[in-house]
């Protein structure tokens, strides 16, 4: 304060005489310092929304398509002197035939498909035309032969998944440009696709295997769906609830009503407080020494995601509790206390019914964040590949599994290009998740939050 | 039994408590007529209570200390000739725990009784080809005290839980029943329920204790164990990073510590001054519905998770700055760079420096103003000299908490910050920070006992006491600053 009245008395030389409707040399100066310092602020302001929108608009560019997926529709002859050579329709020998039995059915089918169009590309033999479709297809027709024994003999008409290149074609990732230098793909397979879309023999569908489907090999970004990483996230969400509220209620009660002012409160505020600023990645270390080198519970597990996650949530939980009750009158617990309830009575009875809004709200935003936590699921074994969904709880928390965001990471680790898409699209689904739990905490805030 | 059974077996005991604790309660007072010193419900939950709680803390304390008893006892019965030179105690315990899982699936799939597993002799049978036939892989030949230590750890992993049960069910039983032999309607019921409640209550506050004990414990030990094996002098002042799967490593701390400050330098260079005047812009500046509209849509930003902009990062800013900058400049090819890692984070710290701020630019009395602007100061002179120098107290614990934040960050840097530990100045080049090497050595499949491995315990040591520092100074500051103008 001192320095303002300094500089003003410094630069006091004012002209005598001048009028009070022209500025002065002196004033324009401020004038356009203090514009200067608005254009500032707005600039930063922008930044920041431009900031939002540029994450938000790269993720969904990116992302979006991996809703939509090719297929190929063809009417596949499941041949009986190929997949059951005895007759005798025994499951057990019909399961012997692996994948690669069924793919020369694969290729016949499209060979009489081309053959019924009329559609023939230089340059390119049966085998070739049958690479258009995805190298999981003969694992897909080998599940329905085994569920559908019957089937054998007769022709079933099937809609099969274009290979990752096709699909890419149609998504910009590929053109006849670059088919040119891949060795995955060659310019007359995409002219054959064309062709086949023209026909209305390939399609374009939504694309729901992406929320049920397991995660898939590095050759075959186009089966890769998040169906173990939902339910793997859902399972740990269920673990950090059931952990997390009780116990965080029960510590914020105490601290709040019941704590007397002594050594062990101190120790025990200032401990959530640091918590909730600890690196969320050493956590990630807590989990891997307790809980799996010490406790001996199994790797990617979603017991331990969980255990570690509910650790992380609960600061989240007991700041947000101690404010909802914290927010409710004294005038409350004193006419409980009037009438005759036991202290124990007109907290449970009174106090906590009505901080429950605030207190759900915080639970909700602490899963939210929980839900997009990935740095500690990484050290505890959540990256492995994992393609079996995991049984239902109890069990379950025990089997490997894997998780929303680890997904995402594990997926840009890959080769193959058509990784990015599903790891954005992926990211797409964590946040309308996420959108739509804060929705409901705002909702139950607006609703339910009484203002005293 | 397993413990999730158990669990619902305690419960099932308790809930039956309650109703009898009721009960009898409700009976015994109509037989003697006479009034209940308190509510039924609270005689049935002070039985219930006992039933389930001494239970329960007594199979978790099982649960802990189990481990540490067999361990030890097991690890006793190892002989030192069986350890390889230049190997640990710890690895050949890793095996024996290897062989005792694999024990039990060959009792499972293998269709060996107990029997048959007890007479199997490590110098007759061949052990490993038998457990690699039920998918469990040993390293090498398996010696005959190994063997029978996992045998032995088997028994008594297997003794311990069925002890564990019958014990668990005894204490809860046993409790229940003394319970509800005091029952009676002249018992204090609802104080004796209502004191238990308060224990509890107390104990789940003790949850966060036992957390920060958990982290510095775990850290402590392994990074002493890690020490052990590597020098400290070395950890601490050696130039180079550079870890080896057959020993031999360089493991020195300098170039992650280099990465991680430059990167958190280049964010906080970003998000200290657009955090600060959005702060500024939004507190004093803006109207009614640009602040309605633009403060959600700053925290926005603090809502999204990391991974996000790690991705980010990978997909669009690192290629972005890679073909406009580094290589027209001709300072770099690699899409990781610090400048990447650096600007995104630098996004993702924007709402923490203006959330801070501007509650503590609120804060500042609106008489300081008003003093200020009667003296013919315009609004940026008030702000650039009265409110800053008054909140500069706080705004400095909020920065120090967003350089703890951006010390601590993991996705991000391991997105797009780049794996090679290298100390140079150039930012557009790719460099490493401690949080990428604690997940690249935790995640990879080397032996947990090596001391590869364990620098990671020893990294997030030094993290977490980084990251301590900061936050309480932070909180000392803020702290401090906020009692000034109460």
């Amino acid at each position: 304060m001192t320095d303002a009245t300094a500089t003003l008395s410094n630069n006091n030389v004012r002209q005598v005489g001048g009028s009070l409707l022209v500025l002065d040399e002196r004033t324009k100066k401020r004038n356009a310092a203090e514009a200067r310092f608005r254009r500032m602020g707005q600039i930063a302001v922008m930044i920041g929304v431009l900031a939002l929108i540029g994450l938000l608009a790269s993720i969904l560019s990116n992302g979006l398509s991996s809703f939509q997926q090719t297929y190929i529709a063809v009417d596949i002859h499941l041949d009986a002197a190929k997949l059951d050579k005895s007759g005798n329709r025994n499951p057990d020998e019909i399961a012997k035939v692996t994948t690669f039995g069924y793919m020369p059915l694969i290729q016949e089918a499209i060979k009489k498909k081309m053959a019924a169009e009329g559609i023939s590309i230089d340059g390119l033999n049966a085998k070739a035309a049958a690479e258009l479709i995805s190298k999981e297809a003969p694992a897909t027709l080998r599940n329905y032969v085994l569920s559908h024994i019957d089937a054998i003999g007769t022709t079933v008409p099937f809609k099969l998944l274009a290979s990752g290149r096709i699909d890419g074609y149609y998504k910009g990732r590929v053109t006849m440009a670059s088919a040119e230098l891949d060795k995955n793909v060659s310019p007359e397979q995409l002219k054959l696709a064309d062709e086949l879309k023209q026909a209305g023999i390939l399609t374009t569908a939504f694309n729901w295997d992406f929320f049920t489907a397991p995660d898939a090999s590095d050759t075959r970004p186009e089966a890769a769906g998040l169906g173990v990483a939902i339910l793997g996230s859902a399972y740990m969400m269920l673990i950090v609830l059931v952990l997390s509220l009780p116990i965080g209620v029960a510590a914020s009660i105490y601290l709040e009503e019941f704590a007397p002012q002594n050594r062990l409160t101190d120790l025990i505020e200032v401990n959530i407080a640091n918590l909730a600023a600890v690196p969320s990645i050493v956590f990630g270390i807590l989990g891997l020494a307790v809980f799996i080198n010490y406790a001996g519970l199994p790797q990617s597990a979603p017991i331990v995601g969980g255990l570690v996650l509910t650790l992380m949530t609960l600061p989240t939980i007991i700041i947000a509790t101690r404010a909802a009750l914290k927010a409710v009158p004294p005038s409350i617990r004193d006419a409980a206390l009037g009438v005759g309830a036991s202290k124990m009575q007109s907290i449970f009875h009174h106090v906590l019914p009505l901080a429950m809004p605030g207190i759900l709200t915080g639970t909700i935003i602490g899963l939210a964040q929980a839900l997009g936590e990935t740095a500690p699921l990484l050290l505890i074994g959540m990256v492995a590949f994992v393609r079996e969904y995991p049984a239902a709880p109890p069990e379950g928390f025990f089997d490997p599994a894997s998780a929303l965001p680890v997904q995402v990471y594990n997926w840009t680790q890959r080769g193959d290009p058509a990784f990015v898409e599903r790891a954005s699209g992926a990211i797409i689904v964590l946040l309308v998740f996420l959108v739509m739990m804060n929705l409901i905490a705002i909702i139950l805030r607006r609703r339910f939050e009484r203002r005293w | 039994m397993s413990a999730g059974i158990l669990i619902v077996v305690i419960l099932g005991i308790a809930v039956l408590g309650f109703i009898l604790g009721r009960q009898r309660a409700l009976s015994l007072a109509a037989r003697d007529n006479v009034k209940l010193h308190s509510l039924p419900g609270y005689y049935g939950h002070s039985v219930a209570l006992f039933a389930a709680v001494p239970a329960f803390l007594l199979m978790i304390a099982w649960l802990f200390i189990q481990p540490i008893l067999i361990e030890t006892g097991v690890s006793r019965m190892i002989p030192d000739s069986v350890i390889p030179d230049g190997g640990a105690r710890s690895l050949v315990m890793a095996d024996v725990h290897r062989i005792a899982d694999g024990l039990d699936v060959l009792a499972e799939k293998g269709g060996l009784s107990e029997e048959e597993l007890s007479r199997m002799r490590a110098d007759f049978t061949n052990v490993r080809s038998r457990l690699a036939e039920v998918g469990v892989a040993v390293g090498s030949d398996i010696p005959v005290p190994v063997l029978d230590a996992a045998r032995e750890y088997r028994d008594a992993k297997h003794l311990g839980s069925s002890l564990m049960v019958f014990a668990v069910l005894v204490v809860s039983i046993v409790f229940a029943a003394i319970a509800y032999s005091r029952v009676r309607p002249e018992m204090r019921a609802r104080n004796v329920s209502e004191s238990f409640i308060k224990a509890l209550l107390m104990g789940s506050s003790l949850v966060a204790i036992l957390t920060t004990f958990g982290i510095v414990a775990s850290l402590l030990f392994e990074s002493i164990h890690f020490f052990q094996m590597y020098p400290a002098k070395d950890f601490f002042f050696s130039l180079t990073w550079n870890p080896q799967f057959r020993g031999g490593s360089d493991l020195g701390i300098i170039p992650l510590l280099w990465g991680t400050i430059y990167v958190s330098f280049v964010a906080l260079l970003f998000a200290v001054p657009v955090g600060l005047m959005i702060a500024i812009y939004l507190a004093e500046y803006a109207g009614k519905t640009v602040r309605s509209l633009a403060k959600p849509a700053i925290e926005i930003l603090a809502g999204i998770p990391t991974i996000v902009y790690g991705l980010f990062a990978l997909i669009t800013v690192g290629p972005f700055l890679r073909d406009w900058l580094a290589q027209p400049l001709g300072l770099g090819n690699s899409s990781s760079s610090v400048l990447t890692a650096g600007l995104v984070m630098g996004i993702m710290l924007i709402p923490f420096v203006s959330s801070l701020s501007d509650d503590i630019i609120n804060a500042v009395p609106q008489s300081l103003r008003d003093g200020s602007y009667g003296l013919g100061a315009t609004q940026s002179e008030t702000i650039k000299q009265v409110i800053m120098p008054a909140a500069l107290p706080g705004v400095v614990g909020a920065i120090l908490l967003a350089a703890s934040r951006a010390i601590g960050e993991t996705m991000i840097v391991v997105m797009g910050a780049g794996a090679a530990a290298r100390m140079d100045l150039n930012p557009l080049e790719a460099m490493t920070t401690v949080t990428v090497k604690i997940v690249s050595q935790l995640t990879g499949d080397t032996e947990f006992a090596s001391p590869e491995t364990l620098v990671a315990f020893a990294l997030g040591l030094t993290l977490f006491v980084f990251t301590l520092c900061l936050n309480v100074l932070a909180l000392v500051i803020v702290r401090k600053y906020r009692e000034q103008y109460d």
